[in-house]
């Protein structure tokens, strides 16, 4: 009865070579991915039952703690009973859900990994407290402070996404400017070209220091350093795939009717788009550097800001939640950013995968 | 329907022209590609362009297209003096060059987009679709398209403009044997549907005897005219006619290939067809 459904699959799969062949989904996935997650949150429960018991009970706490000292780490004692529950239950379901199933057997092991990881962790820090405190808090002190301090980590990627947005979208839009007009025009190659070789190396984050003394705004400035930060990758890798657009697509173009702005939109662009994609990667990768530092310095908000304060503050816990909400947050983005050049260039053969 | 009622087909007029390029190697030196070639072309004529690499016939169709400036000499179409590019002369290369970021029906279309009447024409993107047997693959993009597929979209993208001189440079020269002569008859049949004037630059003489009006025989440095001969075989041609063989054979001597031990082998193969 599953299998079935798993057939035309694997016939849409066959006539496109590129994609790699895919291994037929079995009847039913083996033990060991199916239990791998509920097991290892299992052993992760257990190892902080087993160091949150031992631990002494804080000063301060009523007699309460005495009982439940797991209280205080409840948000982490919950994420794993969430995870073991839902794991459980998945573990259920799958048998007549396809598509779980085959996610399944994709993320199976590598979450079951992140959670034996997790235990390691507590371990270490937590249990035998091998690392110096406070710079190594246990995952249910990080999780804690992260919870505890929500609203204000919500604020700060708030920012932190508001002045991502506006200055990504200024650098590449300038950038996509610059780019296809050094790489069409002569007279803009000459002149232009020199200037994106001398400047555009220097990084964003040297600029600071001018930024500081010239512009009375920081967000201003932060915007403007982040802009340029992905205009140079950007600027480049247009003009170059621009400049390299393949001579006899512009000679057919030629002699199908084509007029300047056509050979300029509709077949020099297109042929740079896989070009200008890697400049919007490379000019991503670049504003997230620019941002962060620019928050530390300037910008009295965002991800990069509350990272820098909550060190000040020898808050290492949440030192460690912003790090996970950075990661979470730029990663979500750089999926956006794969997921939206899958869509344009579709026509592509073979692209790299995120 | 897509079957024009007249002839498409401008006669083409060349006269006296040249063209050198600088030399890789030298500077000072230039080497001349094409050297005061003259030639009538009449109306809905398939004339092909046969001879050794370096003879100059990419480069004359490069100037017959206005992709090039040709250093002395003139070219017209019809009453027209040849000046620039125009979709009034279509160009095939033996790489369909498609637009891979266009489907199929994209490139077939890009002609009328190109020239801004695609709101006008969009019922003949379809037709033309039918005319190569691709309708079905109207969304396919080009890498999913195979050889001789790719090049019926080129036709095809080259045709909707009807252009009144189709320019095919060594069109089918990267095909198999097989779908190679199945191409010949699917240019052959276009040809006679739409009675545009054809220049097919071909370096296989069974295809230039198989479809051509006139063959017209080029020896290289300088790119030159040797001879032009007329193809009196009615249509459709039989590739082992002893008249096509015969043919064969004087192409081959006059390219000077007709060697001795080329000659006997050339011999030999034809008792084997």
């Amino acid at each position: 009865m599953n299998a079935a459904p798993a057939a035309p699959t694997q016939i849409a799969a066959a006539p496109n070579a590129a994609t790699p062949a895919v291994a037929p989904l079995p009847e039913r996935l083996p033990w060991k991915t199916l239990l791998a997650l509920p097991l290892a949150t299992a052993l992760a429960l257990a190892v902080h039952f087993f160091i949150a018991r031992k631990e002494p009970a804080e000063a301060g706490f009523t007699g309460l703690s005495d009982f439940m000292p797991w209280v205080e780490s409840r948000a982490y004692l919950l994420l794993l009973g969430t995870v073991l529950l839902t794991s459980l239950g998945v573990v259920a379901v799958q048998k007549i859900w396809l598509g779980l199933r085959q996610w399944m057997r994709g993320m199976c092991p590598i979450l079951a990994a992140a959670f034996v990881l997790l235990s390691a962790w507590e371990v270490i820090t937590t249990g035998l407290q091998l690392l110096p405190m406070p710079y190594f808090p246990g995952p249910a002190a990080v999780l804690q402070s992260m919870v505890n301090d929500r609203a204000m980590i919500f604020d700060s990627t708030w920012h932190s996404l508001l002045l991502l947005i506006g200055g990504y979208a200024l650098g590449v839009v300038s950038g996509v400017v610059t780019g296809v007009c050094i790489g069409w025009f002569e007279p803009a190659r000459y002149w232009g070209m020199p200037v994106l070789k001398v400047v555009g190396p220097i990084p964003a984050t040297a600029w600071i220091p001018l930024a500081l003394v010239v512009s009375p705004n920081a967000m201003f400035s932060a915007t403007a350093l982040i802009a340029l930060a992905v205009w140079f990758p950007v600027t480049m890798l247009t003009s170059s795939g621009i400049s390299n657009t393949r001579a006899s697509y512009l000679d057919v173009a030629r002699t199908l009717g084509a007029s300047r702005s056509y050979l300029i939109f509709r077949v020099a662009i297109p042929a740079a788009m896989p070009n200008i994609f890697i400049g919007l990667f490379m000019g991503l990768g670049a504003s997230f550097l620019t941002l962060v530092v620019a928050e530390t310095v300037g910008v009295k908000s965002g991800l990069g800001w509350y990272l820098s304060w909550a060190q000040g503050w020898a808050e290492y816990g949440k030192v460690y939640g912003a790090l996970v909400i950075m990661a979470a947050f730029f990663s979500t983005i750089m999926t956006v950013l794969f997921r939206v050049r899958d869509r344009v260039l579709v026509w592509q053969k073979g692209t790299i995968k995120w | 329907m897509v079957a024009a009622p007249a002839a498409e087909g401008s006669p083409l007029r060349v006269r006296e022209v040249s063209k050198s390029f600088p030399n890789q190697d030298n500077a000072a030196a230039r080497t001349h590609a094409i050297d005061r070639i003259s030639l009538d072309v009449g109306a809905s004529e398939l004339i092909s362009f046969l001879g050794p690499s370096g003879c100059g016939k990419s480069t004359l169709l490069r100037l017959i297209t206005g992709l090039d400036a040709p250093d002395s000499g003139e070219l017209w179409v019809g009453a027209e003096p040849i000046t620039a590019p125009s979709a009034e002369r279509g160009l095939v290369f033996q790489d369909p060059n498609l637009f891979p970021w266009l489907t199929v029906r994209g490139n077939i279309q890009a002609g009328l987009v190109a020239r801004g009447v695609l709101h006008e024409k969009r019922g003949e993107v379809d037709e033309f679709m039918r005319l190569v047997g691709l309708e079905s693959f109207a969304n396919a993009f080009p890498h999913h398209l195979s050889g001789g597929m790719a090049q019926r979209v080129a036709l095809a993208r080259a045709l909707i403009n009807h252009p009144k001189v189709l320019l095919l440079d060594e069109p089918l020269g990267a095909l198999d044997a097989f779908t190679r002569m199945r191409m010949q008859d699917e240019v052959l049949r276009l040809w006679q549907a739409r009675r545009t004037t054809m220049l097919l630059v071909t370096h296989d003489i069974d295809e230039a005897i198989y479809m051509s009006d006139r063959i017209v025989l080029m020896t290289p440095r300088p790119g030159r005219i040797e001879r032009i001969l007329t193809v009196e075989l009615a249509r459709p041609r039989q590739r082992n006619s002893p008249e096509f063989l015969r043919l064969r054979g004087d192409i081959l001597e006059l390219l000077h290939f007709a060697g001795a031990e080329e000659k006997a082998e050339g011999g030999r193969r034809k008792a084997e067809d």
